[in-house]
């Protein structure tokens, strides 16, 4: 059991060990062993509980600093620049700096959340039940506004019913599946981000 | 150029982009430059830290950038400045232009061939002489009728006639000297503000910083697009370096700064309308796109790389289509939706508004704060039938039928509004993995390291997913209008409980394979226009060229001083991991480079092939005597000489003279925003005669000369806030750091107006008002247009309604227009109106529309 109270002497013992005028009188360098103390000692590297480190692009703008993300039990416990980047060498700028604050912000929204037809409020609902109901309002849209050819006969097998925005945000393989999934796939034309320029 | 090529630059530019405080990692490399001995200018109406750090700051009033490029242009032209064994041998300065061209100095800025009822142009006298010259991204043509492609073969029946020495009246030279004459530094100064001594100053120290032992190079971001004159302001540009020569050889070049982390990414691999992956046009209905095979006919230029343009397109439809995909249905070509128009996000805004658009994906973008018009944007959300929005947090977009403007103002309630909205979290990185592509093509893995909390998923899982239910959807139909959905190739290996599709996999798609034995294929040179390749992206054929090699994972910097720091092993850069575009003339004609201190790569006549520091962009073997045997009527690059670097182009020269691809001029040419305080001091013509305005109640745009609305108004970036997205607002650090939005306002122009700094102001246009605090500051300053003063304000546009420091949107005081060229908004330069005080109570909830007139 932790003892509740210390005597006087523990007090003097710890300040002795601690004192470093000895161990300087003693020739120890200043910078190490002669500054050492309990306090500084019991010190830890703020990475040594991580337990996986991965490679990762700062999410901002298009400098692309390389990150390394630290996590511990699945959770991500510190972000800094990746020392090896010939664009960034380590360093990062304010937005970079605060990744983990993104990752970790009480503001975000973990749920999937509806709002039905003239309501006037949010309801929480299953992923699956929303990509179901998704993929059923996308294909009977897709269905209502289909053309398959111009009044004049040519060809043109698309939709203007159905629109998507974004992109730039994203993965190349993201971007890949949703201009393959939505103009290859179902037809549609207003596909855009913001990368018009 | 990559951005840490900027260190070798000896005289960098930026215009256009605040690059210290919005790229302010990329700015290392310019503040290693001035390390060196470089000139830093900074050309900007407002004075930033990057002007701070520059040695020298040329401000200018908003949207006057060509008149300011076109002077420096006109003094390198008119006191023989240029770097002349380069443009000579590399620049189209010595073709000789159609003799039925006109300039547009003697139209009143109007260039030949305009057709003004429809508002377009047509290129014919733009054309080199006796030929039709293909643009380099066939779906830039000015034109968009039908048969309008000309004669491209005339391209393999010679050269293009040239006069060397420039005494020709059509030759591109004295054509420039004429059109560019007027753009005297009196003129300069009168249009943009700028000190006459200022800017010749910058004229001197890019001039004085070219040549053979000497590059330079500029930077912009979208301060030079966002205007209807955007295109053309880089187009300016590229003219000033091909005259110098600054482009690609170290530290030469022209530095696009973009604003997302996969922007570039997301052009080349394109969520975009126009374009299929990599930079293939997306099939139209009006030009001669019926079948494959005409599609194939007016898209491939003869002449150049890009006549290869067939095996990447088959390889796409392969990579799509699958096993559907063959000779006898055009490799599923009909299963391509045609275009009919314009259909980017502005006219999208449009539609949703008009009831068109009835579905809408919003997938990590935020037009309510990012988009302009926010009051447009949002009656066009409220009537659709449904809408999807994936985010990180909640977003004005998202929750807008509770809390957007137009409910407080009053004029709707959310009873009023139809819309069946679903809001998914989305999954970040770190939270999954995958490539992003950097602003100067660099291409970079990302791993997954932690899962993502709760329901929030990757886009790629919510598009794999949806499109595996889509596919379920129509197994069982026979239409032929859902044959495209039913063939699309959709199987990608799933990892994990959460069914996460492999990304690699993907990657390796887009890199392109073997049909038969789906082998990866190491380099689009090996692409095929028969079917036996498949391939999602042309240009990043190599990422993934063998099982097991990730070139984008690859993490090997060059150790400092090693060979020409190009650091070829860290990620992948398109095409070909090649650092620096174009860098054939690096080296002179005969293939030694310009210089010692300049150079990058060169012809190794012992080994007879291209070697240097980087991978070169020629034909390795292709000797610089090479000459094309015109007899033969050459085709692709067997019609381009040795001593043709610009390989893109049909005929292999730098094109300051541009004959196709541009729907506003073969010159840029300065027009006033399309919302201006002054007359155009140039010529008649006021605006960009092509630009794209579509006037209709609430998107009205202000006279020139307005008296409500007599100030220039201009948006921009703070460090600590990333563009109209909610990441940095839901950042502790960057939301204390950034907590409200301001104006910047000039001391006179507060003092004439009793503006306190502090103290609030509404900032009013035809679109809407909004009220902001003020910042009264010497960082912006009055200017003196044709002798008159004309003020200017900025203020940021990241703030908006939710986050920790809510703010006034600035988008809504904009109008929904376009450049000609990219259908781009103009953000930078328009007009307003600002006052001292408060939004009165009528202003603020002005109620229903009817109550309100
Ligand atoms: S750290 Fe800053 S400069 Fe680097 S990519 Fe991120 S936002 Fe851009």
């Amino acid at each position: 059991m932790r003892k509740l109270s210390q005597g006087p002497g523990a007090h003097f013992r710890k300040f002795l060990q601690d004192w470093s005028i000895p161990r300087q009188i003693a020739g120890a360098s200043l910078r190490d062993k002669a500054a050492e103390s309990q306090t500084s000692r019991d010190l830890r590297p703020r990475l040594e509980e991580a337990d996986r480190v991965g490679t990762s692009i700062c999410p901002f703008c298009a400098v692309g600093c390389s990150q390394l993300i630290y996590a511990k039990d699945g959770v991500p416990i510190h972000i800094e620049g990746d020392p090896r980047s010939p664009v960034n060498q380590g360093t990062l700028c304010p937005k970079g700096g605060g990744t983990l604050g993104l990752l970790l912000s009480p503001k975000r929204v973990t749920d999937v959340l509806y709002r039905a037809p003239r309501s006037d409020k949010w309801e929480k609902k299953p992923l699956e039940w929303a990509m179901d109901r998704i993929a059923e309002r996308v294909k009977r849209t897709r269905d209502e506004t289909f053309v398959e050819k111009l009044p004049d006969g040519r060809t043109v097998n698309h939709t203007l019913g159905l629109g998507s925005l974004g992109g730039a945000t994203m993965d190349n393989e993201e971007n890949y599946l949703i201009k393959k999934l939505f103009g290859g796939g179902l037809g549609m034309l207003n596909i855009e981000n913001q990368a018009r320029i | 150029m990559a951005l840490w090529d900027l260190e070798n630059s000896d005289c960098i530019v930026i215009m256009g982009s605040n690059m210290a405080e919005n790229h302010p990692i990329a700015f290392r490399f310019v503040v290693e430059a001035k390390r060196r001995g470089a000139t830093i200018i900074h050309v900007d109406p407002r004075f930033t830290r990057t002007s701070a750090l520059a040695d020298l700051h040329a401000p200018l009033r908003s949207g006057s950038d060509i008149a300011f490029l076109g002077g420096i242009i006109h003094h390198i032209l008119e006191n023989d400045l240029w770097f002349k064994e380069w443009a000579m041998a590399y620049s189209n300065i010595a073709h000789i232009i159609e003799d039925s061209y006109r300039g547009s100095e003697d139209q009143d800025g109007i260039f030949s061939g305009f057709d003004s009822d429809a508002g377009t142009y047509d290129e014919k006298s733009w054309q080199y002489e006796d030929k039709t010259v293909p643009s380099s991204i066939a779906e830039h043509r000015a034109s968009s009728r039908e048969g309008e492609q000309g004669d491209y073969r005339s391209m393999s029946k010679g050269p293009p006639h040239l006069d060397e020495t420039l005494q020709h009246p059509f030759c591109v030279y004295q054509i420039m000297r004429r059109h560019f004459a007027r753009y005297t530094p009196e003129m300069v100064e009168s249009v943009t503000g700028c000190p006459k001594d200022t800017f010749l100053k910058v004229a001197d120290a890019l001039a004085r910083n070219s040549g053979r032992e000497r590059t330079g190079a500029f930077c912009y971001a979208v301060g030079w697009t966002h205007h209807s004159v955007g295109v053309q302001i880089i187009r300016a540009c590229s003219i000033i370096q091909g005259l110098l020569g600054n482009i690609g050889r170290p530290g030469g070049g022209i530095m696009a700064l973009r604003g997302h982390v996969s922007i570039q990414g997301s052009t080349d691999i394109p969520t975009l309308y126009n374009m299929l992956p990599t930079y293939l046009p997306q099939p139209n209905a009006f030009h001669d796109h019926m079948s494959l095979s005409a599609y194939l006919k007016v898209e491939t230029p003869p002449t150049g790389w890009w006549n290869n343009f067939p095996k990447y397109m088959v390889s796409l439809l392969k990579a799509w289509y699958g096993a559907d995909a063959t000779p006898g249905n055009d490799f599923g070509y009909d299963h391509l939706p045609k275009l009919t128009g314009d259909v980017s996000q502005e006219p999208m805004t449009l539609c949703m508004v008009d009831g068109i658009v009835k579905g809408q994906f919003i997938l990590g973008q935020n037009p309510m704060v990012g988009a302009v018009n926010t009051d447009m944007v949002e009656r066009g959300l409220g009537r659709l039938d449904w809408l999807v929005v994936r985010d990180m947090a909640m977003i004005e977009t998202a929750d807008f039928w509770k809390n957007g403007r137009l409910i407080e103002k009053g004029e709707l309630t959310p009873a009023d509004i139809d819309t069946e909205v679903f809001f998914l979290p989305c999954a970040m990185p770190g939270e999954k993995d995958g490539t992003v592509t950097n602003t100067s093509r660099l291409v970079q893995w990302h791993d997954h390291v932690c899962e993502a909390p709760g329901d929030c998923r990757s886009d790629l899982w919510f598009i794999y997913h949806l499109g595996r239910r889509l596919k379920g959807l129509y197994e069982t139909s026979t239409e032929t209008r859902d044959a495209a959905i039913k063939a699309l190739t959709w199987d990608y290996p799933l990892k994990g409980e959460r069914r996460e599709p492999d990304a690699e996999t993907v990657l390796k798609e887009i890199n392109g394979y073997t049909v038969a034995d789906r082998t990866q294929v190491a380099k689009y040179q090996d692409l095929k226009d028969d079917g036996s390749t498949a391939c999602g992206g042309w240009m990043y054929c190599g990422i993934y060229p063998e099982a097991g090699k990730n070139m984008a994972r690859s993490r090997r910097p060059d150790t400092p001083g090693g060979k020409g720091a190009a650091h070829l092993d860290w990620a992948f850069a398109w095409p070909s991991n090649r650092r620096t575009l174009y860098n054939r003339a690096s080296a002179d004609p005969a293939g030694k480079p310009w210089s010692e201190r300049k150079k990058l790569i060169w012809w190794d006549d012992g080994a007879g092939k291209w070697d240097g520091d980087d991978v070169p962009d020629f034909v390795e073997t292709k000797r610089p005597d090479m000459r094309p045997d015109w007899a033969t009527q050459p085709t692709g690059m067997d019609a381009l000489g040795g001593d043709k670097p610009f390989i893109m182009e049909a005929d292999g020269y730098c094109q300051l003279f541009v004959p196709t691809g541009l729907k506003d001029g073969p010159l840029p040419m300065h027009y006033e925003p399309l919302e201006s305080p002054v007359r155009n001091p140039m010529h008649g013509q006021q605006h960009n005669p092509t630009a794209k305005i579509w006037a209709r109640p609430g998107n009205e745009l202000h006279p020139p000369e307005d008296p409500l609305h007599p100030y220039v108004f201009t948006t921009y970036r703070l460090t600590e806030l990333h563009c109209g997205g909610i990441s940095t607002r839901i950042m502790p650090h960057t939301a204390e750091l950034q907590p409200e939005a301001f104006v910047e306002v000039s001391p006179e122009l507060a003092g004439e107006l009793g503006i306190q700094h502090l103290g609030w102001t509404v900032l009013s246009t035809s679109r809407a008002s909004i009220e902001v605090r003020a910042m009264v500051t010497q960082r912006v300053r009055p200017f003196t247009i044709a002798g008159r003063t004309v003020h200017q304000v900025g203020m940021p546009w990241v703030f908006g309604r939710l986050g920790y420091n809510p703010g006034a949107v600035a988008n809504a005081l904009l109008a929904i227009t376009g450049d000609a060229n990219t259908s781009i908004h103009s953000t930078k330069a328009v007009t307003c109106g600002l006052r001292a005080g408060r939004l009165t109570e009528a202003e603020r909830h002005p109620g229903p529309p009817q109550a309100a007139e």
